[in-house]
């Protein structure tokens, strides 16, 4: 058996290098935020809304942008072979969820370097909170990159994947929404958050349940 | 390890069968091929040749009867077989948006060899297959029969001791037949069974299974 660790590298080499080569998700990613927090700005016609309602354009724009990236996560390995290729080798295949898990991570991390200052520049009127914001979403990210992966490589071979991610995928995602936005819309408001030690350990607690079902299951999606 | 240790033989198929919900695509299939040896399938297409290839790879579990490979009894031992097999089936296998360097060398790194003697092997695969020049193009500029080519070493690229080939000379030309011949021909050192619709290409096969339109070997024999 190879090394885990180097064979989770190579992985992630692989992908990364072929998505700064393609730029399949990224740009799309971006573009669709940045068009989406345009829109809020002009469909509520304010320059500052109340905290929730912030943090609740913030969010929702982070999950529909990282269901474009989920929907191609395994793309390239239904349609050029590489679950075989994984297969075949001698690798604990689980690796394949560690890496896809690493690689939406840093999708939706450099998405959320470029949607947070528009974000930003457009709803709020200071700077205010956006550390912490940048925080939470950080650890929104790791529930989404492991339910998105999760739900990604089961969808990858059905021909109605692209109805299939979010249809499974949103649903999943209802406890880390409620307590992500309650952190970040604490963290914009005036008011202290309520009760934000709840909401972390929420959010820990489901970022940890789904990384373990991810990689204790992963083993199982690639069978025949 | 999971091995059985009653034979020094590379396959051992015992009424091995594998169907798909209501249709049967292989069945009552039983051979013994030596370590060394070659095995060609012919049969018309949806005869169950690849399906017996997929079993044999261990990327398709049997639904029926026994499979030993490589000592290791499939599908309960399969993790064993991993990295000893050579793969070329319809797919290539390679990622269009990296070159053919970079795909032997992702390979090489899943399959454990080295940085260098990666390196080294690579280079010399490519040079073999007459591809040197087109290392650091991508697979997508490819033409069918260099992106055979490149599969080829894919699949030879970590010495397997069985190399299991669907169709391997699809898409190439006489020359490139001449080129890849050392590396998956009668000469390569590995146990192989060949799947071919040509029936020329059981003159150089130790044993030739033929299987019928139902799935079903229709004769086996020694070349």
């Amino acid at each position: 058996m190879i090394s885990s660790r180097d064979a989770f590298r190579a992985i992630l080499a692989k992908d990364l290098r072929i998505e700064l080569r393609t730029m399949r998700s990224l740009p799309a990613m971006a573009l669709f935020a940045v068009t989406v927090f345009v829109l809020f700005h002009f469909a509520l016609n304010t320059a500052n809304p109340d905290s929730d309602v912030a943090a609740g354009i913030l969010l929702v724009t982070v999950l529909f942008a990282a269901i474009l990236a989920i929907n191609r996560l395994f793309l390239s390995e239904r349609e050029e072979g590489g679950f075989e290729l994984i297969r075949l080798a001698p690798i604990d295949r689980s690796v394949l969820f560690a890496a896809k898990f690493a690689a939406l991570f840093i999708y939706l991390a450099v998405l959320e370097a470029i949607a947070v200052p528009v974000f930003a520049a457009f709803f709020l009127d200071s700077g205010r909170g956006l550390v912490a914001t940048v925080g939470v979403l950080l650890m929104l990210n790791a529930g989404l990159a492991a339910t998105g992966t999760l739900v990604s490589s089961i969808a990858t071979n059905s021909s109605a994947r692209d109805l299939l991610t979010p249809l499974i995928l949103l649903p999943m995602l209802i406890p880390l929404v409620i307590a992500a936005s309650s952190l970040v819309s604490g963290a914009l408001d005036v008011l202290p958050a309520d009760k934000p030690g709840t909401w972390l350990a929420v959010l820990g607690l489901y970022d940890s349940i789904f990384i373990l079902i991810g990689y204790a299951v992963f083993d199982f999606l690639l069978e025949d | 390890m999971q091995e059985t240790g009653v034979t020094t033989g590379a396959i051992e198929l015992r009424d091995l069968r594998r169907e798909f919900g209501e249709r049967v695509a292989l069945r009552d299939v039983s051979l013994t091929l030596a370590r060394g040896e070659t095995l060609a399938v012919l049969g018309p297409n949806g005869a169950g040749k690849t399906t017996l290839l997929r079993i044999l790879a261990a990327l398709l579990r049997p639904t029926g009867g026994t499979a030993v490979v490589l000592g290791s009894e499939l599908p309960k031992a399969s993790w064993a077989l991993r990295g000893k097999v050579g793969w070329l089936g319809h797919d290539p296998l390679l990622y269009r948006d990296l070159t053919a360097s970079e795909n032997l060398r992702f390979a090489a790194r899943l399959n454990g060899l080295d940085s260098e003697a990666a390196g080294r092997r690579i280079e010399s695969l490519l040079e073999a297959v007459g591809l040197s020049r087109r290392g650091d193009d991508r697979i997508r500029d490819f033409s069918a029969g260099m992106v055979q080519r490149t599969a080829i070493c894919r699949a030879v690229l970590h010495e397997p001791e069985l190399l299991l080939l669907d169709e391997p000379y699809s898409h190439l030309d006489a020359e490139a037949r001449t080129l890849v011949e050392p590396l998956i021909g009668a000469g390569a050192k590995a146990t192989r069974v060949v799947v071919s619709h040509e029936a020329e290409s059981a003159s150089a096969a130790d044993q030739v299974l033929r299987l019928d339109p139902t799935g079903r070997p229709a004769e086996l024999a020694a070349a």
